[in-house]
């Protein structure tokens, strides 16, 4: 099934485990081993497998709280230079610039423009929008969505060589090795 | 870690035992098969529903709102009554989506997915209102959002109105955005699943291309929890804002500042009543029992009598501000609530939010779903009277006794409110039957044995 049968370019290597706690342990010695094209695929996210990898927390927090303070600014002078420049109305013998009124408009905006940038930033950061996954060329997809566990070890890392990188996840307790590949017709129904 | 079989440990969100595999069966079969006889017979009566909303809204715009059954001093009437009624409902979609969350509230998961979707069917619901009571809903872009316009013309940002405008706007993307993020790796599992081309197209679309990578799911994790960061105050906010509508008012009655606590606990009680009324013949139609257990519900009816006791609270807490001002007008606004021509309205209110759901205290009702069911259907109902009290009761005997008349609706109101109900579940319906009701990623997660056993201590 996995074999390539068409003309297909080989990445690298899949290994698929069946619980989480050989994943872990796996993602230990691949990240140990000094990889650095690598990653693991789950069904639902894995507590502590980030540790695992040794992966960096993720710089999402600080794109949101830039775009709040935006969207803070942005009602600040919204509010601000409507209401008390360009079209200053004298409501309830308030002053012009009642900043105390607008309070909710800088509290909404904030959020507003932190929810649509951290939306943005799972696009980005996630690499969203690629539909094609060369997962799916080698017919692994359906298990990782579903209940199974990769590690992928690309062969564009300095560190792969085919046998070695077989050989490392023999050592990690791997029953189930398989090529990653992906092949040239892009027109073969999967997305 | 002792397992403790409490609402918290993995087993007791299961009545049976689960496997990842077992679960994405279970809450996909509804997606993957032809519906069944009941989903049309329900489709067919909600579209019918819909279709009377679109004939009202439709004379209502040909006509114009003098067909509704506002009067001189009832100037707001069933519309406001309906928006803030579906406004309340989709709170409890975000209360469980992002406070629960918050609060690691794990039993969470089974119902969030659901609760967010009738958040932002809700949200739609609600927002036809006041576009219909402008009269010429085409040009209400104009007149709520601040663009740069010809006239140079602006809107008021001191007015309570232009603030809702901006929360409801706010609330409402922030639901989706949230709803569709949790939805992304749930897409991918449909793609996965789909033999049918089409299928997996389409939810290989919607799905972004999600691959399950945890270099991903360490990015998305950050951002869920940004989001529940971001819809816990907003939502607390959207129902505060809405309720300055009336508390900035200069309005007995409406004048009061517990407005914004107590109208927040109100949209609680009631979204729970919905969540649990729509969720329990979900649950039974797809058969999902032994994923939204007895347990969830009951827990859900716990959070009922909590919100229906801080509604009860405010109740009491508003005629004794109203006697402890010494106002006159304020008194009599109160008296006339109990006592009045529309005294129907309030001690139905009274009995649907704060005496029924008294029965709640008893573990065997809460457990129950045909006894629990009666006391969530009167928590909508008096949800929604709670709303009609306040506007109606408020305004119908103001200052000028000249001036007082009794509110009656027409039928355009009546086909308004019946026809929003269509509308919101013919989009329930077909949610459930397009997409997964279950978050099925994350309950995967917290199903027993989901997480590796050393170390990792987190929630």
């Amino acid at each position: 099934m996995t074999e390539p049968t068409r003309n297909s370019t080989a990445l690298g290597l899949v290994g698929l485990y069946d619980d989480p706690d050989s994943l872990v342990q796996a993602a230990e010695q691949v990240r140990d081993a000094g990889f650095k094209h690598w990653d693991c695929h789950t069904p639902y996210p894995v507590h502590g497998l980030d540790d695992a990898m040794g992966l960096k927390p993720s710089p999402v927090p600080y794109v949101t709280i830039t775009a709040g303070f935006i969207g803070l600014i942005t009602a600040l002078l919204l509010t601000g230079l409507l209401s008390a420049w360009h079209y200053p109305i004298r409501i309830g013998g308030k002053p012009l610039w009642s900043w105390q009124a607008f309070v909710p408009i800088y509290f909404e905006l904030f959020v507003l423009f932190a929810a649509l940038a951290t939306m943005g930033s799972v696009i980005f950061f996630c690499r969203l929008g690629r539909w094609h996954s060369p997962l799916h060329d080698s017919g692994v997809m359906q298990a990782i969505t579903c209940d199974r566990f990769a590690i992928v070890l690309e062969s564009r890392d300095g560190a792969y060589s085919e046998p070695a990188a077989r050989q490392l996840l023999e050592a990690t307790g791997c029953q189930d090795i398989r090529p990653l590949v992906e092949h040239e017709e892009e027109d073969d129904g999967v997305i | 870690m002792s397992e403790t079989r409490s609402v918290l440990s993995p087993a007791s969100l299961f009545t049976t035992a689960v496997s990842a595999r077992s679960i994405d069966d279970d809450v996909y079969r509804p997606a993957e098969s032809f519906p069944t006889g009941r989903w049309w017979a329900a489709i067919t009566v909600t579209s019918f529903m819909a279709l009377i909303f679109a004939v009202s809204v439709g004379y209502t715009v040909v006509v114009g709102i003098g067909t509704w059954g506002n009067n001189v001093p009832v100037g707001w009437g069933w519309a406001i009554v309906n928006f803030v009624f579906w406004i309340g409902i989709g709170h409890a979609g975000t209360l469980i989506s992002a406070i629960l969350f918050l609060l690691r509230q794990r039993w969470r998961t089974g119902i969030a997915r659901f609760a967010e979707a009738m958040t932002i069917f809700a949200v739609i619901c609600a927002l036809q209102f006041p576009l219909i009571h402008t009269g010429r809903p085409w040009l209400a872009m104009f007149w709520l959002i601040p663009y740069p316009n010809g006239q140079g013309i602006y809107q008021n940002f001191r007015s309570p109105l232009e603030w809702d405008v901006f929360a409801v706007s706010t609330y409402g993307l922030v639901s989706l955005l949230f709803w569709f993020t949790g939805l992304i790796p749930d897409l991918a599992s449909a793609r996965d699943r789909a033999k049918h081309g089409f299928r997996k197209f389409a939810y290989g679309l919607l799905s972004l291309g999600w691959n399950g990578s945890n270099r991903g799911w360490t990015h998305y994790e950050k951002a869920y929890l940004l989001f529940a960061g971001l819809s816990t105050p907003l939502v607390l906010s959207v129902h505060s804002i809405v309720s300055f509508d009336f508390a900035v008012a200069v309005m007995p009655g409406w004048h009061t500042t517990i407005f914004p606590p107590y109208f927040v606990a109100g949209a609680i009680f009631s979204g729970f009543a919905m969540v649990a009324t729509l969720i329990i013949i979900m649950r039974k139609m797809f058969r999902l029992q032994h994923l939204i257990t007895d347990n969830h519900l009951e827990l859900m009816n716990k959070i009922i009598i909590v919100t229906s006791m801080m509604v009860g609270y405010a109740y009491a807490m508003e005629f004794f501000i109203a006697w402890y001002s010494g106002v006159a007008y304020e008194r009599f606004v109160f008296l006339n609530r109990a006592m009045g021509p529309y005294a129907w309205a309030y001690w139905i209110m009274v009995f649907c939010n704060v005496v029924a759901p008294q029965l709640l205290w008893f573990k065997k009702i809460r457990r129950s779903v045909l006894l629990m069911y009666p006391v969530v259907l009167l928590v909508n109902v008096g949800m929604w009277f709670e709303r009609f009290v306040i506007v109606v009761t408020s305004l119908h005997r103001d200052y000028l006794p000249s001036s007082w008349d009794y509110f009656k609706p027409t039928w355009v109101d009546a086909g308004l409110l019946i026809g929003s109900f269509g509308l919101f579940l013919t989009l329930m319906l077909l949610f459930c039957r397009f997409l997964p009701t279950i978050a099925t990623a994350e309950l995967k997660a917290v199903a027993p044995g989901a997480q590796p056993s050393h170390g990792g201590s987190h929630d």
